[in-house]
This record gives structure tokens, sequence and C-alpha cells, in this order.
């Protein structure tokens, strides 16, 4: 199992680890309802040195994501970041990615299960683009802190940045816990405001402390990757293995708005069965909540009366919302607001409602 | 070592003789993994109706925490007599109690023996808290 920067960090702070996508990472440090409650309400600080990042630079750069990727590179503001996927040719992904666009390059997030499919597959595309790939998984810390408290948190260790005026999805640079020149984006899969940052990895250990010393006053606490499965959930993020896979297209998901079928942006792998897909879906990625105490989880199935017709592809519970809730495939006349479906439990049924997602959006200022 | 009144199966389901009848529960060691420590990380447990009549082995009901699901199993056979109740909305005391208050169901077992079980010494072992 392969090991952060931050590895070490995680026990002394009460961390249980376990094995996550390749990597050993802290799934918790207390209860994970109480990190949930402290991302809604104050502020967390996660460890998310796993994910893989790859800088990509050359004169073609921004023209190789615009085929390999979902979103349209070249229209991304410089200092912006958008979501997008990496497909197959058939439209199905291999991953989901966030695309930072600079000047002079374009650097990816990735998911730590699939980096070095992602890697492989980005590799396998680049004949005829004069593009370089930089892993720099292994020379970068990423650190996100989540939460209403994560600008005046931040704030306490960051010059010559005014985290004011960075607009969400947007990123820059200044010197955060006294190293200069870090990436710091207005991003996260929490639903609520915060940051990621990305710190060389030798000043790693230092900066997670000074970020926790700073966060102390607002309450702040490590947060593992239970919480922040639940967080996203709540949220209405998708994560691939379960809302997003080799099965499910990014459409029926929901994430047309990661997905640019303009002109301008050329053709792309994937583009003509996820258009195909726009003009006629056949099932519709749902939330569902349940007033029973069974947890949906994924895998379970779906009825409508005895017919199967659909399987949870993620479910927690939430205590943003109350009540346990979940996602899943519905085919389109179930796909509606209000709709009861039927969760099997080896036989026993407990019904489930059909809502809009996200579960939750926070009240933006 | 855990209490040596009682038998054990390596899926971390005990069974104690009381009169009559035997007691089922799990372990500490078994909330410990689904809890972490965090008894309200325990969010259901699902057991059978008195009645049902059970085989050694068979998964008679679940228990749930925030992010896992687990079986619980018959260490004997026999027919379900009683229900701790006091358990279904209750769990905590499941959490704090799992030896004695924290109870799962009462069975009239259909034979005494427990010679395919574990002892106390034998479950630690299975456990890896074998005694030095």
């Amino acid at each position: 199992m392969r090991h952060t920067p931050l590895h070490d960090e995680h026990e002394p702070l009460g961390g249980k680890l376990v094995e996550f996508g390749g990597w050993h990472m802290p799934v918790q440090y207390g209860p994970i309802l109480e990190e949930v409650r402290c991302v809604r309400e104050r502020v967390g600080l996660f460890d998310l040195s796993h994910m893989g990042r790859f800088n990509l630079t050359g004169p073609d750069a921004v023209a190789f994501v615009d085929r390999v990727a979902t979103c349209y590179c070249a229209r991304i503001p410089l200092g912006a970041i958008r979501y997008g996927l990496l497909c197959r040719p058939t439209g199905n992904p291999i991953d989901d990615i966030l695309v930072y666009r600079s000047e002079d390059e374009v650097f990816l997030v990735v998911n730590a299960g699939n980096a070095d499919a992602d890697r492989e597959w980005l590799l396998a595309h680049a004949d005829g683009f004069e593009v370089a790939l930089e892993d720099q998984t292994e020379d970068l810390a990423m650190i996100a802190l989540q939460g209403p408290l994560s600008e005046v948190s931040l704030a306490r260790v960051t010059e010559d940045l005014d985290l004011s005026k960075l607009g969400y999805y947007r990123f820059s640079h200044g010197t955060v816990c006294g190293c200069p020149n870090v990436r710091v984006s207005r991003t996260g899969y929490t639903g609520e405001d915060g940051f990621e940052i990305y710190i060389p990895t030798g000043l790693a250990v230092d900066a997670w402390r000074s970020l926790l010393e700073a966060g102390q006053a607002s309450g702040m606490a490590p947060i593992g990757l239970g919480a922040r499965d639940t967080l996203r959930l709540e949220a209405g993020m998708p994560l691939y293995g379960h809302e997003i896979d080799a099965e499910h297209n990014p459409i029926e998901a929901g994430l047309k708005f990661g997905v640019s079928f303009l002109e301008e942006k050329g053709d792309w792998i994937g583009r003509a069965p996820l258009e195909a897909l726009h003009a006629a879906p056949s099932r519709a990625l749902v939330g569902l909540v349940t007033e029973g105490k069974r947890v949906p989880r994924q895998g379970y199935s779906l009825f409508d009366g005895e017919e199967n017709v659909g399987t949870i592809c993620s479910g927690a519970v939430s205590p943003t919302v109350g009540k346990n809730i979940a996602t899943a495939y519905l085919p389109l006349h179930l796909a509606q607001t209000g709709q009861l479906v039927d969760m099997d439990l080896r036989g026993k049924r407990q019904a489930c409602t059909v809502v809009d997602l996200p579960f939750y959006s926070r009240k933006r200022s | 070592m855990r209490p040596d009144d009682r038998h054990y199966l390596p899926s971390h389901e005990w069974v104690k003789t009381d009169g009559e009848t035997v007691v089922f529960g799990i372990t500490d060691f078994a909330v410990e993994e689904l809890s972490h420590g965090n008894e309200d990380d325990l969010v259901y447990c699902d057991l059978p109706e008195p009645g049902r009549k059970l085989t050694q082995g068979e998964t008679f009901g679940e228990i749930e925490s925030v992010k896992a699901v687990a079986d619980l199993n018959s260490p004997v056979a026999g027919e379900v007599v009683e229900v701790n109740k006091v358990i279904e909305d209750h769990l905590q005391v499941l959490a704090k109690d799992p030896w004695d208050k924290g109870w799962l169901i009462r069975v009239k077992p259909d034979d005494t023996s427990m010679s395919h079980l574990l002892n106390a010494e034998g479950y630690d072992a299975s456990v890896g808290e074998a005694d030095e």
C-alpha cells in the first residue's frame, strides 16, 4: 500500500487507516457523523494526497485535453477550473477529473484508484500532440480545507494572496504556511466553501500541523474518507465506481454540465455515443430518501412492485438531511420526484422516495 | 481474556447457557469493528421473531453501522423464544455492554453440545489477541 507524505500524522490524531485506491488512508478520526457536521458547520482538514495529479505542458496541451476530455478546455479562462471526464470510445468514463487551465500548462486532478489507468490512457492517445505529461502525485501533497470557516482558517497562514478575491472554481498561487508559490484552488468535494492546496512533499507535514493549529480557533478537525463520502453524496457529487464507471455514462448521471458538444471543440473520444444518449436517454440518476432505519448500500436492488427496476449506487446516513439517502439509476418513467420504489433487503422491503439531486446545497452569501 | 462462561464463533457471536435456554450476543470485537468506538455509529439491528427455528450457522439477522453491515450467525440450532427489544431502539446498550445488557436473542437449543465452538481462549486467539 502506498503512503501519503502525511501518513504518519493520522494515527496520533485518532485516525483509523484502511486501504483505499491502493493507498493507506484515514477513513475516520472520530464518529463519521460528527465529522460531517464539523464540515457543514465549521471547517475540516483532509489529506487528499492520494489523488492523482498530472501536469500537461507543451504547445498542444490544451488541444490534447480537448481530444481526451469531455469539457471544453480551450474555453476555460486562465486561472479557472472545470469538471470533466475521460471517456472510452463508448462514452462511458475511465475517470472524472478536474482541469486547471494556466497560460502554459494544464493541471489535472484524477481519482487515486484510476490514476495508473488514466496515465496510460492519456499517454496512449497523445500521438500527434506536442504534449508532455508529468506525474506530480508524489511531488506534491494535496490538502483540502472544507467548510464555512475555511477562508478565515486558511487566511491565518496565507500571505500575498487575498483569498476573499479567489472565486469558486478559480485558482491562484500564494505563500501558505511559509511555503512560497503554492497552488490554491477554491474547490472541493463536500458541497461547502473550501480550498484545495498543493504543497511540496517535503514541507507537507509542517504545513498540515500549521493548518490544524491555525484552524483550532475555528473548531477545525481532521476529516476522514468516510465523512468525505457522505458529504459528497449529500452534495449530489458522483464518485467513480458508484455513480459512474465503465457501465454508466455521464449523460444519464446528470453530468452534462461537464460535457461540451460545441462544434468548435472538435471531435473527442466518446463524443458521438454521448450525443446520441443526450438526445435519447433511457434512465436517469436520481436521489432517494428513506424513512426506514436500514441504510441503502451499493448493490441493493430496487423494485417497483415485483419488477427489479434498478440498483443502489451509493448510500449513507445523512446527518444533514436527517434521513438515510442514496443514489440509483431508474428508468425515466420512474425517475420522477415523489415516485416510490422499494429497496430489497433479503426479501424485506423498505420504501424509498425519489427526490431531486442534490440532497443538500449550501446557501451562498 | 474474554468471559469464559460462554462459547464463541469466529464470526464474533457468543452463546451462553442460562438454564434451559441459551442467549446469543456479539463480542466487543464485533462492536468495535462496526462502530470504531463510536456507539452512535450503530444504526440498526435486524432480529428474528420468536418462534423462528434456526439451524447451526444460519444467518438469523444483521447488524448495521454507518459504514458497514454484518451478518449475525447462529452458534447453535434451536428455536427463538425471546428477542431483546431494548436494543432495537437503543443500540447504544449493545455498544456499551455487549456481554450482558446487550444480548440479542434467547433460544431453546435442540442440543446442549457446544463442542463445535471456540472457548474464550480460542476466540481471543482467532482475533489475534492470544495470551503471550
